[in-house]
């Protein structure tokens, strides 16, 4: 297939249409209502159905009722949204259904700005939701990564009968890169004999829960889902490493930032500073075990993040205290500028030579 | 012309005493046996005097327990 | 020979109802299981259980179900019944769910017209959460968040979900009935199965209303309930048809 020109907001659709997803429940918010409408316009063709809601709080129900009957479906908003729909992604989780979530995330907290921002990785990762839940929580860097996680990301949600989440910014969702649609490496799905279809021929009910009133089984739940968890940490790690042999420092990076970090690190060569890149792709699981490794190769970390600070906290816990962690921000829809960062990367190197 | 006779049946484990049914009985049999009581600790609601039975089915209708179960006899029953 | 004249449904499990004694939630759900074995539609039928005193609806009624967040059953039975528009797909809500948390999810499924059926049990109070004011809640009326009786200036007048929707094109057919004689049971039966069938036809949305007892809350015998609400709710809830499903063209 050749590239197509596409627009990051309208590449998740085309992507998700692809991938057999067939249902979309969605509510306009920017910066990312040209998904929705993409949706309405293209997903008629191809069979399938777009559903505007009264709000994000129905768009994820209707996401939970479309996944417990079986389908392939999705929702999307910005955060603001995404805070709205935390009640629906804990009972998803809890019932164990499949589905795709994706967050363009914009300035916070509160209404915030409409301009790229990275702050909701807290509420991504830890939780976000009340209980012991875990999604896999995916960080393309491109509108290419965009789509091939976009297609993944319904495999990994049918697998594990899981909500997945994929994270991306206004900048990704606005701009425009070639793109191929490309199917994800085959995973063994299960045929969804769990979905609530009617009882007609099967000669047992299906019930999508996720109540149980009785603590020692509310209890059983949670370490059946826990070990669902586990698994995904096991297999579900992704993460790019970038110019990590001999780093005076290892930036620490993840969607549209660690583009603006490989930046940085070709004008710092050119200075004969040696900059490295982990770029955490998911960013639950969280790759730690990276960072230990290369924490005996470099000097020290900087965590440069579109937030207060967020992941830099995961970064601390992967390094474990081998080497000092740093962080460098803006926040509020302020991008970070290369030479700002590298301003900083001088003053870290300064302190440590 | 032969009369309507009923045969109601109670699940006296079911029953929690509310006692609608016996508020709803055109001939006034349903009463609440007060001479025992079930597992739950209530008094089951029962019928003694079978043979004024009309199998008009009010009773269950009201149950909120599906308690009663009503038949209809035939005349040689 | 005698001739069965009332048994149990198959439409429920066989599985005793942890309701309070004299609780209507009882007859309702068994209106609700006649009615899918009746209409020969209980093995396509998908129901969304509330929050509530019936939020194990999905252990009693024998298809399958799905359990939803407080207030959110209307969104949810949206979704299952745009993937399988041929099943027979229906919301049991309380007056909590349907009319407090949940209105807009309730208003937006029927201005769209879902064809789904909402059965909503009113019982003006808020049942298991121990009897706390709800929107239904009379004027005047005592509960454990309006210890006074409910203040008009303060609370507001409850609100009549079934007069409300009916404003609406979506609805094909809503009802407002009660349980509190044979009589009334067998109407609220029959507009039930109004409401699947005229859903089956395709017409639009379709609730029944049922005016319901709380005897608990109510702090009153399951006998005085029924009395109790037909001489209060039903002045403030007159039963009827809001909207019928001969004017749907």
């Amino acid at each position: 297939m050749a590239k197509v020109l596409m627009k990051g907001n309208e590449a998740i659709g085309a992507a998700a249409i692809k991938a057999g997803c067939k249902f979309f429940f969605g509510y306009p918010i920017t910066p990312q209502s040209e998904l929705p409408e993409y949706m309405a316009r293209e997903m008629p063709k191809a069979g399938a159905t777009f559903l505007q809601a009264e709000s994000e709080v129905a768009a994820i129900n209707m996401v939970y009722g479309a996944a417990g009957a079986g389908a392939r479906v999705m929702t999307s908003s910005s955060s603001p949204g995404i805070s709205l729909k935390q009640e629906g992604i804990s009972y998803i989780a809890g019932a164990e259904l499949p589905c795709v979530i994706v967050n363009i995330i914009r300035g916070g907290p509160g209404l915030g700005g409409i301009q790229p921002a990275q702050s909701d990785y807290f509420q991504a990762t830890k939780g976000g939701g009340h209980g012991d839940y875990k999604m896999v929580v995916l960080a393309p860097a491109s509108v290419q990564e965009l789509t091939d996680l976009m297609m993944e990301g319904f495999d990994i949600a049918d697998q594990y009968r899981n909500p997945v989440m994929i994270i991306g910014d206004g900048m990704l969702g606005q701009m425009m890169e070639p793109v191929e649609l490309r199917e994800p490496k085959k995973r063994d799905l299960k045929p969804k004999d769990w979905a609530t279809t009617g009882t007609g021929g099967r000669g047992h009910t299906n019930v999508i829960n996720s109540l149980f009133i009785d603590p020692a089984e509310c209890e059983k739940h949670n370490l059946k889902l826990k070990a669902k968890f586990d698994e995904m940490e096991k297999n579900e790690k992704k993460y790019e490493i970038f110019n990590c042999e001999n780093p005076d420092i290892i930036a620490v990076a993840y969607g549209t930032t660690a583009r603006i970090v490989k930046t940085v690190i070709d004008k710092c060569k050119e200075e004969g500073i040696n900059v490295g890149l982990i770029r955490p792709i998911s960013l639950w699981p969280f790759p730690y075990e990276v960072f230990e490794e290369y924490a005996d190769k470099t000097k020290a970390f900087l965590s440069v993040e579109m937030s207060m600070g967020q992941m830099v906290e995961d970064v601390k816990l992967g390094v474990n205290g081998k080497k000092p962690v740093h962080f460098y921000g803006r926040t509020g829809g302020m991008v970070p500028v290369p030479d700002d960062i590298i301003a900083e990367i001088k003053n870290i190197l300064g302190g440590a030579k | 012309m032969a009369k309507v006779r009923g045969k109601v049946t109670f699940k006296e484990h079911l029953c929690k005493g509310c006692e609608l049914c016996t508020t709803v009985c055109p001939v006034d049999i349903v009463k609440m046996a007060k001479d025992r009581i079930n597992t739950k600790g209530y008094h089951p609601a029962t019928v003694d005097e079978m043979e004024k039975c009309i199998a008009c089915g009010n009773c269950a209708t009201i149950c909120p327990d599906t308690v009663i179960q009503v038949e209809r006899l035939r005349d040689n029953d | 020979m005698a001739e069965m004249v009332f048994q149990r449904t198959k439409g429920l499990q066989d599985r005793p109802f942890h309701y309070c004694p004299g609780c209507t939630h009882g007859i309702i759900h068994r209106l609700v299981a006649e009615a899918l074995v009746e209409l020969d539609v209980l093995d396509k039928a998908i129901g969304v259980a509330p929050v509530g005193c019936s939020v194990f609806a999905y252990d009693y009624f024998n298809c399958d179900m799905q359990e939803a967040a407080h207030g959110r059953a209307p969104a949810v039975a949206t979704g299952i019944k745009r993937v399988h528009p041929d099943k027979v797909v229906f919301s049991y809500q309380g007056d909590g769910d349907l009319a407090s948390i949940g209105t807009a999810e309730i208003v937006h499924a029927a201005m769209r017209g879902e064809k789904i059926t909402t059965i909503f049990v009113n019982n003006a109070i808020y049942g298991m959460t121990g009897g706390q004011m709800a929107p239904t809640t009379l004027v005047g009326q005592k509960a454990t968040t309006s210890p006074f009786g409910r203040d008009k200036d303060h609370a507001g007048s409850p609100i009549r979900i079934s007069e409300m929707l009916a404003t609406l094109d979506g609805p094909a057919y809503i009802e407002r009935v009660t349980v509190t004689t044979p009589a009334h049971v067998r109407k609220a039966k029959r507009a039930i199965k109004k409401a699947f069938q005229t859903q089956i036809e395709g017409k639009g949305f379709t609730m029944v209303e049922v005016l319901s007892t709380c005897p608990t809350n109510w702090g009153l015998t399951p006998v005085e309930a029924l009395r109790w609400l037909e001489e209060n709710m039903i002045p403030y809830y007159p039963l009827g048809v809001y909207k019928a499903p001969e004017e749907v063209k």
